[in-house]
């Protein structure tokens, strides 16, 4: 209950600091995204390029998830991988059960990146989403 | 899952629930993601308010600890090894094909949230009752190196708001191969739930399997009189194989197995086969032993008014749903995370 407190709360400050950000400039530079039920809550979203994107990542679940978010070659190497826990990469997230992460990337070219969890099992469940950078 | 017969004590009715081994399948997900099927076979059977579930876990070879999580319908008295053929005999009695299931696990200490309630080491097995709602049993599960398949949480909310009883079984390969036990067989054990109305948990089946797999299984219910059944009629992959009253040969059998003396001298016999895709698998069995109007939320086709608390009672309405919840019907099979592999 105590965590679920948290993230709600956690998730309405982001929410809040989104809609901020996106008045001023069009698109979002901090992204909120939830896991519940083995699904994110955010499967399509737009950012801008060439400026920091910080994306905070609510594990929702009692269950091991991970954020990993690159291009088509980046997620075949990573769907046939042996790294049981992520963390050096600010691309690379591990989530265990009922955990917050923030990471910051900087796109530097226009186009879709997708985000995927790779555990077994779950990218076939759907834990699979779009990030279409959008040049300024 | 928690599928398991609970008794309405007033009416006395005896319910008997058995997965047949070829039928009760859950999906291990393996170290480099595959998914291995595995078979279960359970038979529960309610008398005197009282619900005797019997599943075996079968040794099906290779190495380390594996595991399944089982909803109960309530808190089981006694969990003990079981005889060693009744499992057998039900399933001949309908089919003379007799297929098992094979099942692996492993547990450790409760972190908070959970209550342990029983612990208990048959043969090679290790098995726990916890008490806690989805959230607190998945992350007990985590904790306790164990990797869920990613429908387990919504899965394990789908029955906790229901019974917040859980039995994890672990299968220790290592420790079979030690005691001589060779692949095929079955380490059979006989949970004794004080309960009070029968449902069978047939969702969980699809726990950990992909949309289109199949899925097939067998569930033998014995009551004290024709039971009414939910959903019905059968559709999405469910079939009324046999009904009718049990054969004094049949009870005589399993009778004088071990443990198994509270069989009565009379009793019903309905045998329910599942032959679905796992998204066809969205209901469970609801039974009324009286015959009249089973439950729609134990047929999942309805939520429970409010979730059960940890600490809460279970509701009348609950308590209606009895779960003949089968391990290995139910079983959500996990596989301890040093074992896993992710990208």
């Amino acid at each position: 209950m105590i965590v679920r407190t948290i993230v709600a709360l956690a998730l309405a400050a982001l929410a809040a600091s989104a809609c901020t950000t996106a008045s001023a400039a069009q698109l979002p530079t901090h992204i909120a995204i939830r896991i519940h039920y083995s699904h994110f809550d955010q499967t399509k979203i737009d950012v801008p390029m060439g400026v920091p994107v910080t994306f905070t990542l609510v594990n929702d679940d009692p269950i091991d998830h991970e954020w990993l978010i690159g291009d088509e070659a980046f997620h075949a190497r990573h769907r046939a991988g042996t790294e049981a826990v992520h963390g050096d990469r600010p691309n690379e997230i591990s989530l265990p059960p009922f955990s917050i992460k923030t990471t910051t990337l900087t796109f530097d070219r226009p186009g879709p990146l997708t985000f995927i969890c790779h555990f077994p099992q779950h990218e076939a469940y759907g834990m699979v989403g779009v990030v279409m950078v959008k040049p300024g | 899952m928690r599928g398991f017969l609970a008794g309405l004590a007033a009416v006395a009715a005896a319910l008997i629930v058995t997965a047949q081994p070829a039928a009760a399948c859950a999906g291990l997900i393996g170290p480099n993601g595959a998914v291995n099927l595995l078979r279960t076979t359970t038979f529960a059977g309610y008398h005197d308010g009282i619900e005797h579930y019997v599943t075996s876990f079968q040794f099906a070879g290779g190495s380390g600890q594996f595991g399944s999580l089982i909803p109960l319908p309530g808190v089981p008295d006694k969990v003990e090894k079981g005889g060693d053929w009744t499992l057998q005999r039900l399933i001949r009695e309908t089919n003379p094909i007799v297929r098992n299931d094979a099942r692996s696990l492993f547990a450790v200490a409760a972190p908070q949230g959970v209550q342990v309630l029983m612990e208990v080491r048959i043969d090679a097995l290790d098995i726990t009752v916890l008490k806690g709602g989805g959230p607190e049993v998945g992350r007990w599960a985590t904790e306790h190196g164990f990797r869920l398949p990613p429908a387990a949480p919504e899965v394990l909310d789908f029955y906790a708001n229901r019974s917040p009883i859980f039995l994890a079984a672990v299968f220790d390969a290592d420790a079979a191969k030690a005691r001589g036990q060779r692949i095929g067989d079955g380490t059979p054990v006989h949970v004794t739930i004080p309960t009070a109305n029968p449902w069978v948990p047939l969702r969980i089946l699809g726990l950990g399997k992909n949309a289109d797999d199949r899925i097939d299984a067998d569930v033998y219910l014995l009551t004290d009189q024709r039971p009414a059944l939910l959903p019905y009629p059968f559709a999405n992959g469910m079939r009324l194989d046999h009904s009718a009253a049990a054969t004094s040969a049949l009870l005589t059998d399993l009778r004088s197995d071990k443990g198994m003396g509270w069989i009565p001298q009379s009793g019903w016999l309905t045998k329910i086969a599942i032959d679905a895709s796992a998204s066809q698998l969205t209901y469970d069995l609801a039974v009324d032993t009286k015959g009249t109007s089973p439950s729609r939320v134990a047929a999942g086709l309805q939520a429970p008014p409010s979730p059960t608390s940890s600490s809460g009672q279970p509701s009348s309405d609950q308590i209606a749903l009895i779960g003949i919840a089968l391990a290995s019907l139910g079983a959500i099979v996990i596989l301890r995370k040093s074992q896993s592999v992710t990208a």
